[in-house]
């Protein structure tokens, strides 16, 4: 019998749009892309240029300062372009499909008989190693770490994120598989956490379930409530959306990037599950389920907490489980709106009339800001999202001022910016918390390595 | 709303930097976002806000003040007729309009200074106008005797708005409470007007209505004040006219005091409202009254008439004076509160029993609300400090133990 941890505080933003649960193959998509920016702290490095001809598996860049991570191509084909920005950044490397999916053979695996750095090297080569992350810093972990312990996360509790428990049907076997190559990278446990019953029976690592409601599927809460992270100490981190994937490389020695998404919020027509490639273009997933509207719609990789704003004509992102359509809002001028009853309006506090219609009722809430920047005035606020043992606005306050002994004392080691994302959004003074949690991190390692 | 909506994006250019008028952006902002939430979206982070904003929490908290407002202007006027006889022919209607001219203008003077240097150092520091005011500029006139002369109130709100908030970088960066250093400055700076027995209840005429003599007998002594210049033995409380107040009494607060503290039923439905909606923190607000009881209910056992007001009764106290005023308004201000759940109890018990401390054993001040609350908020940091510590010591327990909690 799993342990069982329940999760007191946090919040399920109520949004409307949640997918039914029935899968709809994607569109055939075009062009795939692999897009550097997702991978952050990563300098990329290109290996090929436009007109090679790549498989499933194909290294596409690796990272500058890490040159054995490597990062693929999710489709067979050709690549079509490396598009640059400004100061000749890499924004993404095109690949053009030739509808094949056909895959680099990385041959058979045994795992029984692997040790840990075969396991790497297989990860590494297959560029499957990017889905693992590591804490502190909430970046692509170092391949050279022996990690104390290994934390899967089993669910996404994030608003309208698809259902693992669904979305691991037929996969079973590679989960599995993945948690077994797990085990052989750490010394310590492979923990994976789930929901209660959701009816997952994995073998060679430790199941936690958690109850309760968003971030408890964020790694990082799970690994504060078993086994927190200490200075000095290093644990990966990976979800099982990603997890599958890997564990599909051990299974049949190919990579298959292919992964169920949702299509959810409230400008989809029909919420569904999307069977779909990482790196497909949007508009293959969105395709003829956007609603039609005259105002402006937000599309989203991933949630509406942490994920990347993108358009029609960008792919989706690494590490994306779904794609969110919600509406942006700059087009309403509401008048005196924060003297109106506000019964449409969501908000933790009850300062709105929307507390009337209780729990159940959904909302539309689109990507306004709803309010101007300001000093931190309330307290506590951050405190009954955050379910960590942790003090976030004092963390919050100790990043700003870049206070580095004061950083490590309250917990910058334990968190990613993911973790504020619920902050963020009960924020009144409305400041960019995960931005600044990021900020931190990244300064922190540049002092601290 | 379009019409109007149209002609502020018309008259925009002229307040942007370069316009004619660019000297008054902060003002134009601070109207265009007073009329129409803002829609600018988010660009990093998350995609959905919460749809509170500090506008909305302010609102909330003037609003939860109105009951306390209300019943204030109310109690002038009742507290006049009653000093000049005239009570049993007045009708109600009279009476409330007697307080609401009485209290108006100190509404007005509190704004329209605080507001102004408000816009002032927004323009200067290139901000928007932050709300923190609106509720401070309200708070400043339910504290102060009804006689306190307006050009004071301007000349105090001056002072606390410039040295307790601006100076320390506006809103949310306050140590102290800017409408208690107003009250404080005037108390220190003027004291004949701001105690005694002859500014809480306003015995003249406003704006040439309520005329007449005061009634023979008349002592406009605060119940507090009778406490502290009591000599004898057993505590009376009594009215301007000299009949005896009961608990009852108090909690309505048809008494003679500052504007809006008298009445603890008023304060207590107000205290509803921030509670319910979540803006005001139970646990300061609770703490309080614990304290404040507590001490009360010590002293009340050393009864002594060396220091006549331990021998009331502890609920008296906490219906007494600006207790309950300064337990839902004054010391819930986020801002200058300990901001730790376990630091808000201490915060408050102390507060509550200080409050108690100085009224009963400190005859200089007969009521102590306003220094045990501007004392604690110096002592909030330092409360903060040690729960945090607290948590850091945990956290490097758990690093000697060697990690993982097997």
């Amino acid at each position: 019998m799993a342990d069982l941890i329940k999760i007191k505080r946090g919040l399920d933003i109520p949004l409307v749009g949640e997918a039914e649960k029935s899968i709809k193959e994607a569109v055939k998509s075009e062009m795939y892309a692999l897009i550097p920016d997702d991978f952050h702290g990563v300098v990329p490095k290109i290996m090929v240029k436009s007109g090679d001809v790549v498989k499933a598996g194909s290294p596409l860049m690796c990272d500058k300062n890490r040159t054995e991570v490597q990062f693929v191509s999710p489709v067979s084909g050709t690549v079509e372009a490396v598009n640059r920005g400004e100061r000749r950044k890499v924004l993404e490397i095109v690949v053009k499909s030739d509808d094949k999916f056909e895959s680099v053979d990385f041959g058979k695996f045994d795992l029984s008989k692997m040790n840990a750095d075969a396991v790497k090297e297989a990860l590494l080569q297959s560029g499957m190693f990017p889905f693992i992350k590591q804490r502190p810093y909430d970046i692509i972990a170092n391949p050279e770490d022996t990690p104390r312990d290994i934390f899967v996360t089993a669910f996404d509790s994030a608003p309208l994120a698809p259902d693992f428990s669904f979305v691991v049907k037929g996969e079973e076997k590679a989960l599995q598989a993945g948690i077994d190559a797990l085990a052989k990278l750490t010394s310590g446990n492979v923990y994976v956490g789930v929901r209660p019953n959701a009816g997952v029976s994995l073998t060679g690592c430790k199941v936690v379930a958690f109850e309760g409601a968003h971030p408890a599927g964020n790694v990082g809460v799970q690994i504060a409530n078993i086994a927190p992270v200490n200075k000095g100490e290093v644990v990966w981190t990976l979800s099982a959306f990603d997890l599958i994937l890997i564990g599909r490389l051990f299974t049949t020695g190919k990579v298959d990037f292919t992964r169920v998404i949702t299509l959810a919020g409230s400008e989809v027509e029909n919420p569904v599950y999307v069977k779909t490639i990482l790196g497909a273009s949007i508009s293959s997933v969105v395709s003829g389920n956007v609603k039609e509207a005259t105002h402006n719609q937000r599309i989203i990789s991933g949630n509406v907490l942490t994920g990347t704003k993108v358009s029609v004509s960008d792919y989706l992102r690494a590490y994306s489980s779904q794609v969110t359509i919600i509406p942006e809002g700059d087009d309403c001028n509401e008048f005196f709106g924060w003297a109106t009853p506000g019964c449409g309006k969501f908000s933790v506090s009850r300062t709105f009339g929307s507390w009337l219609f209780g729990k159940g009722k959904k909302y539309n809430i689109d990507a306004r800001l709803r309010g101007g920047e300001r000093g931190i005035i309330m307290s506590g606020e951050y405190d009954r999202v955050f379910p960590m043992d942790i003090y976030p606005e004092f963390l919050l306050k100790s990043v700003i001022a870049f206070d580095i002994d004061k950083m490590e004392n309250l917990g910058i080691y334990e968190v990613a910016p993911e973790d504020f994302a619920l902050c963020e959004f009960v924020d009144t003074s409305k400041l960019p918390v995960q931005q600044i949690i990021r900020n931190g991190l990244d300064a922190l390692m540049k002092e601290m390595n | 709303m379009e019409k109007l909506r149209k002609y502020i994006d018309k008259i925009k250019p002229n307040f942007e930097p370069g316009g004619k008028f660019a000297k008054l952006r902060s003002v134009f902002e601070g109207f265009e976002t007073f009329l129409f939430v803002p829609n600018t979206t988010s660009k990093t982070g998350v995609h959905v806000h919460d749809s509170i904003d500090s506008k909305r929490t302010m609102t909330v908290v003037i609003l939860a003040l109105i009951p306390a407002l209300l019943f204030g202007m109310y109690n002038v006027g009742y507290q006049h007729y009653m000093a000049i006889g005239e009570l049993a022919t007045t009708s109600f209607f009279t009476i409330f309009l007697y307080g609401l001219l009485a209290v108006l203008p100190k509404i007005v003077v509190s704004y329209v200074v605080g507001l102004g240097i408000e816009f002032i150092s927004a323009q200067i520091r290139g901000h928007e106008i932050q709300e923190g005011f609106l509720v401070s500029g309200m708070l400043i006139p339910m504290i102060v005797p009804i006689d306190t002369p307006l050009w004071m109130i301007a000349v105090a709100t001056a002072f606390a708005v410039i040295f307790a908030k601006e100076i320390f970088g506006g809103t949310g960066m306050n140590i102290f409470n800017v409408a208690l250093i107003t009250r404080a400055f005037l108390f220190f700076a003027y004291p004949s007007k701001m105690s005694g027995d002859s500014v809480f209840v306003r015995t003249s005429d406003t704006f040439g209505m309520g005329a007449g003599n005061v009634v023979e007998g008349f002592s406009g002594a605060t119940p507090l004040g009778q406490i502290a210049t009591q000599t004898s033995g057993d505590v009376v409380i009594t009215d301007t006219l000299g009949s005896q107040l009961s608990t009852w009494d108090m909690f309505l607060g048809l008494i003679p005091g500052s504007i809006g503290e008298t009445s603890t039923l008023a304060i207590l439905i107000g205290a509803a409202i921030l509670l319910f909606t979540g803006i005001a923190s139970w646990r300061i607000i609770l703490s309080v009254f614990a304290g404040g009881y507590a001490m009360a209910l010590l002293a009340n056992t050393f009864a002594s008439t060396t220091y006549p007001g331990s021998m009331l009764c502890p609920i008296d106290h906490l219906c007494l004076g600006g207790f309950a005023f300064a337990a839902v308004f004054m010391a819930t201000d986020p801002v200058t509160a300990a901001r730790t759940n376990v630091g808000k109890y201490i915060y408050g018990f102390l507060i509550g029993a200080i409050t108690i401390v100085i009224r009963l054993y400190n005859n200089g001040y007969p009521e102590g609300a306003m220094l045990a609350v501007l004392l604690m908020n110096v002592f909030a940091p330092l409360i903060d400090y040690f729960v945090v510590e607290s948590n850091i010591k945990n956290r490097l327990k758990r690093v000697k133990k060697g990690g993982a909690n097997e």
